[in-house]
């Protein structure tokens, strides 16, 4: 290959210096902006200002001594620990139903699963505050963590059914033949293998339910108002630097979640 | 087969075998019925949760006080509502439109990259999707706003004397939006760039193509599937998108979305809600539907 030139059926490096140009800003814009506020999240100043004047954890502080932001908070985390649990365990038994039963009811499985993915957030959310206002599931931590897993179940499924494609079926047979019964067979046979694609599912659950806004905004009010109710609140009115600070600390959520999950699927299956 | 079963097979064995299959065949329903039914739980929440009160809304909006009527939707076509739907499907194209500039340079350079480069570039990608989207609309008006950074800065190295007007309007919106919507674009982008096997490049330089007239004939026709299911994807998202457009647009772009969130918040109309509401979702339906028939539904979805 000639030195200069990105592959042999391609223009030279220098002639396409502005596509990795672009490209470089595009990279910058989607994650710059988000980065930039982890800085300021530590300054010690009321204004925005880049870089900070000074340096302080004061609005660290001041979240964690707010009563209704620690609320929300503990709201926030109850709500996706179970949406994980709930989520997981149902869009992992439907994602195994839809592999093995192989029934006609499939084609009408598959589109409920996608319907929640396709049909507008504005509009799951009025028709759930709709159905909870007239059975008192308003501002429960039962209705948010139900219409969360609704949200969150079809990525379960979607995630455990590619891992279930590349499972061979038979290792379950064969347990089976050999006298474990249907459910053991899964648990001790299938389980273990397609762990990677049910973990990654289960932190999906958690990321969709800890970040949902639109539905939580209409069912979480009161004493059960979630943690994006309160900051979309919050944004509305008057931007106070404690955003920052809760932004931080859920940037880091974000990349702890992101890294375990590329790392659980980077590990090759043994 | 059981060993009672056995000694019968000599004496009659086409009736027993065929006894044995009813057998078996209703052994395998009942199987096939148990397992299906493990999906029951799933399906029953979502149908409960998610759909029966979408067509609870449906039913809401063609039923006035004297029972069938169309007021609802003759309402809707007031200029008021029909601004708003002219500012949705001008946000929405513009959007998918910057995305598609921004998206497919950054897949095409991802997709062309060592496993290892394009492995970061991914993560990097990646990153904002699992960002909380309250994060980055905060991100945006630190930036963009009246005192905000971008101001600042423009200020102090005298560039600009007034700050500059980037957000609470349509051109913050839009920033806003994109950064969202881009990942969404780059993704099925890449996967169906990734598919296209580097034989054909070398095939058209073979025959005498120039790279330019290679990209253009062979790469970007073969790379369509994958745009398709980028664009679509960004632009019925964008249809239905309240947040960003709630917090970047700053009352001043009303989207379609916002318009039913007002209509239930502050007039608690329902019927008006569900009638904005319907129009939304058969909207997202019918774009849906045909391009599913243009180019199979599970490759729009599979791509996600």
């Amino acid at each position: 290959m000639p030195r200069g030139i990105a592959t042999e059926t391609q223009i030279t490096h220098r002639r396409r210096s502005w596509l990795y140009v672009l490209v470089a800003l595009t990279v910058l814009f989607l994650i710059l902006p988000s980065l930039l506020v982890i800085p300021l999240s530590f300054s010690d100043s009321r204004y925005l200002a880049f870089p900070p004047p000074g340096w302080s954890t004061r609005w660290y502080a001041a979240y964690f001594a707010a009563v209704e932001w620690r609320d929300a908070t503990v709201v926030s985390l109850s709500a996706a620990a179970l949406t994980t649990i709930l989520s997981t365990v149902f869009g992992t038994l439907a994602a195994y139903s839809l592999r093995t039963a192989r029934s006609r009811l499939g084609q009408v499985a598959y589109l409920v699963f996608v319907a929640p993915l396709v049909i507008p957030g504005i509009l799951v959310a009025i028709g759930i505050f709709l159905l909870y206002a007239q059975v008192g599931m308003n501002n429960t931590l039962e209705g948010i963590v139900l219409a969360h897993s609704v949200m969150a179940i079809p990525l379960v499924v979607i995630t455990v059914a590619s891992g279930l494609k590349n499972y061979d079926m038979s290792q379950e047979m064969v347990a089976r033949s050999l006298g474990a019964s249907r459910p053991w067979a899964f648990l001790t046979v299938t389980l273990p293998q397609i762990r990677v694609s049910v973990i990654a599912g289960a932190l999906l659950a958690f990321i969709t339910s800890l970040d949902e806004v639109v539905i939580s905004l209409f069912i979480a009010g009161g004493d059960k108002a979630t943690l994006t109710k309160r900051m979309f609140n919050a944004l509305r009115d008057e931007i106070d630097p404690t955003i920052a600070a809760i932004s931080t600390l859920l940037i880091a959520v974000s990349v702890i979640l992101l890294g375990l999950s590329q790392s659980v699927q980077a590990r090759p299956k043994n | 087969m059981t060993t009672d079963a056995a000694p019968a097979i000599a004496h009659r064995p086409a009736g027993d075998e065929a006894l044995n299959a009813g057998r078996y065949k209703t052994a395998r329903r009942l199987e096939e019925l148990a397992l299906g039914g493990l999906a029951l739980p799933a399906l029953l929440l979502i149908g409960l949760i998610a759909l029966a009160p979408n067509l609870w809304l449906c039913w809401l909006s063609f039923y006035g006080p004297n029972g069938f009527t169309l007021a609802y939707y003759e309402r809707l076509l007031h200029p008021n509502y029909m601004l708003t739907l002219k500012t949705t499907f001008e946000l929405s194209f513009l959007v998918t439109g910057i995305c598609m500039a921004l998206g497919y340079p950054l897949a095409y350079l991802i997709a062309q990259s060592s496993q290892r480069m394009a492995s970061l570039l991914l993560l990097l990608v990646m990153f904002p999707v699992w960002t909380s989207l309250l994060v980055r609309c905060y991100a945006w008006l630190v930036l963009l706003q009246r005192r905000g950074l971008i101001n600042t800065w423009l200020g102090d190295a005298g560039i600009i004397e007034t700050p500059l007007r980037l957000v609470h309007n349509f051109t913050g919106t839009t920033i806003g939006m994109v950064h969202i919507m881009l990942p969404f674009m780059v993704l099925p982008l890449y996967a169906a760039m990734r598919a296209i096997s580097p034989d054909y490049m070398r095939a058209a330089a073979n025959l005498g193509a120039s790279p330019i007239k290679a990209f253009w004939q062979v790469f970007v026709p073969l790379s369509l599937p994958g745009l398709v299911a980028g664009v679509i994807i960004v632009f019925v998202l964008c249809l239905g998108f309240y947040v960003t457009p709630a917090l970047l647009g700053g009352g001043r772009v009303m989207m379609w979305s916002m318009q039913i969130e007002r209509t239930v918040t502050y007039h608690s109309d329902w019927g008006a809600a569900s009638a904005l509401g319907v129009v939304l979702l058969v909207m997202t339906l019918l774009i849906l539907w045909l391009v599913g028939r243009l180019v199979g539904f599970e490759r729009i979805m599979g791509s996600r």
